[in-house]
């Protein structure tokens, strides 16, 4: 299986050298052609598994809670301003 | 008497015989790790002041006469992948270089409640994506006992710190082998429990339905006392599951009497290693002369693991790992001229080759055109797979196999060649899976002097029997007990 290594790098927001795009290309088709063998199973009416302990929806009251605290959150961030993360200007 | 080779319950003993302060043994370990870090590299930080804080607060309980914990005072390492609040938690990724937590983990919380001492921050492979720890984004940790070679991973500075004397015991994480495979390579016990057991809340997540957190010890005992510890259902992880937990030190007993175990025939195929194949069959015997019922079971669908596995941590993972991009915390790229270009970069620049890697695959193979062939086909294997153990958990009530296919390789031997290094994962993957605990007790050497791992699999929440078959093995074994040389 032939992959559109550029397209999928723009998809997952990942700029790629030249070099990692010929490197991952060889090593990604390799991984690719191992995994066809899953081929083989005939899984016609297999029902997937996403989990492995069947998992339900978690109710619980709509009550207000305290949450952590603003001035926190944005200690860590990379850019912020009047209580919001900053990031280049997207709307021209 | 050396403190740091210590388990946590012989320290336990001494601190409430007063024979030994937890400031005592603090100290000797950070002298241990000031003495033999230079070699092993397994810590990432160290956070001395916080550590004497915490084992002078449990001493002034001491000399007042007050009840103890069992883990109160005891020095341990946590992987870098749990969140601690005010304490740096990397990872190992430089896109999260300088992030501080602002919140504990739950498993953080419930050792913090216990009066845990925190040595400090563990080497990793980068988002525990790895089988070697040669992925960490800022160093190699070595094998303790062979330095040329890898302590395993995803958590081998967990595993090597263990082994090492460099701590008392270690929590890691573990989402296709990463606790089971570093504790196999470095001689030392490492217990992946069942899906749901341990609340995920403040682990950095990397495949959200195959991660848990578990004990990397070294004996049976520390682990049953990690497992009381850190299990039980917590309303800030929905997956996390609302059943009893169980006295898990209750079920340390030495004795296999009447216990039926299976061997998968699927594990012991041409051309594995024949030291580890020696070693296995030696504890299986072991277990028959113990009273056990040894019986040969089969899981067919073995051998499609590692295709299964990387599809859907990969998928899990590229998804998961979206939320770096540079806007609420971690590492930002500078020269960007616009979003796109400040995501991309900052990705670009703070993820190592490896998470590049497992992101491009897994965007792959979710997206438009490809879901079916890979990701959904792989989640219907899931399910074969899932229905092997559910139908030889009908017959016995372990499963016995080794942990590895070989003891630990060189460092750089399978970096170049990404499918070899997923392949030495095969033996732990289908635990993930399907969801059921594993544990890996040391049962052998190589003639090379290599520790190798027995794996023992149970049912789902069913961790008090693998302790029980585990202690019984080491109890009447002495590989535990040896320790590397470190010359």
């Amino acid at each position: 299986m032939k992959m559109d290594i550029e397209k999928v790098a723009r998809l997952a927001r990942l700029e790629l050298s030249e070099e990692e795009k010929v490197t991952f290309g060889n090593q990604l088709e390799q991984i690719l052609t191992y995994m066809e063998q899953l081929n083989r199973l005939d899984t016609t009416g297999v029902e997937p598994t996403s989990h492995a302990i069947p998992v339900h929806n978690v109710f619980r009251e709509d009550e207000v809670k305290s949450s952590f605290p603003q001035e926190e959150a944005l200690a860590i961030a990379p850019d912020e301003e009047r209580g919001h993360f900053k990031v280049p200007r997207i709307i021209e | 008497m050396d403190l740091h080779s210590l388990t946590i319950h012989q320290l336990h003993d001494l601190l409430v015989k007063k024979e030994v302060t937890s400031r005592e043994a603090t100290e000797a370990l950070y002298r241990r790790i000031k003495k033999t870090e230079g070699k092993i590299k397994a810590y990432l930080l160290l956070t001395e002041e916080e550590a004497f804080r915490q084992a002078d607060q449990v001493d002034r309980k001491i000399a007042k006469g007050e009840g103890i914990g069992g883990l109160a005072g005891v020095p341990i390492g946590l992987k870098d992948i749990l969140c601690t609040k005010g304490i740096r938690t990397t990872c190992a990724s430089k896109i999260l270089e300088g992030y501080i937590p602002f919140y504990d983990g739950t498993v953080i919380q419930k050792l913090k409640k216990r009066e845990a001492v925190f040595l400090g921050k563990l080497n990793m492979d980068e988002f525990a994506m790895g089988s070697s720890t040669e992925n960490s984004g800022f160093h190699i940790t070595h094998n303790p006992w062979d330095l040329k070679r890898i302590p395993g991973g995803s958590s081998g500075g967990s595993a090597a710190a263990v082994a090492a004397d460099e701590c008392i015991a270690a929590l890691g994480t573990d989402t296709g082998g990463s606790i089971r495979q570093p504790a196999a390579c470095c001689g030392v016990v490492g217990l992946k429990p069942t899906y749901g057991r341990v609340s995920r809340y403040g682990l950095v997540a990397f495949a959200s339905s195959l991660d848990q957190i578990g004990p990397i010890t070294k004996d049976v005992e520390d682990s049953a006392i990690l497992m009381d510890a850190i299990s039980g259902y917590d309303p800030y992880d929905s997956t996390s599951v609302n059943v009893e937990v169980p006295d898990y030190k209750r079920s340390l007993k030495r004795d296999a009497k009447g216990i039926r175990i299976g061997i998968p025939e699927e594990y012991f195929v041409e051309g594995m290693d024949p030291e580890v194949e020696r070693s296995v069959k030696e504890a299986i015997d072991f277990f028959r002369k113990w009273g056990a019922e040894i019986q040969r079971v089969s899981l067919p669908h073995t051998e499609y693991a590692v295709a299964i596995y990387y599809i859907i941590a990969t998928a899990e993972a590229s998804s998961n790992l979206a939320r770096y991009d540079g806007v609420k915390y971690g590492l930002r790229s500078k020269g960007y001229r616009d979003l796109m270009e400040m995501y991309a970069q900052t990705r670009a620049k703070g993820f190592g080759k490896e998470v590049k890697r497992r992101i491009i695959l897994g965007t792959y193979v979710l997206s438009a055109g490809y879901y079916e062939a890979y990701y959904r086909k792989a989640s219907q294997v899931r399910t074969l797979m899932r229905k092997d153990f559910e139908e030889a958990f009908q017959k016995v009530d372990v499963i016995v196999a080794p942990t590895t296919p070989t003891p630990a390789f060189r460092i750089g031997e399978k970096t170049e060649n990404p499918l070899q290094m997923y392949l030495s994962d095969i033996h732990t993957i289908p635990v993930n899976l399907a969801g059921i605990p594993a544990i890996s007790i040391p049962c052998g050497f190589s003639h090379e002097g290599l520790p190798i791992g027995l794996q023992i699999m149970g049912k789902h929440f069913d961790e008090g029997m693998l302790l029980r078959v585990a202690y019984t093995f080491e109890q009447n074994t002495d590989f535990h007990l040896r320790k590397p040389s470190l010359t």
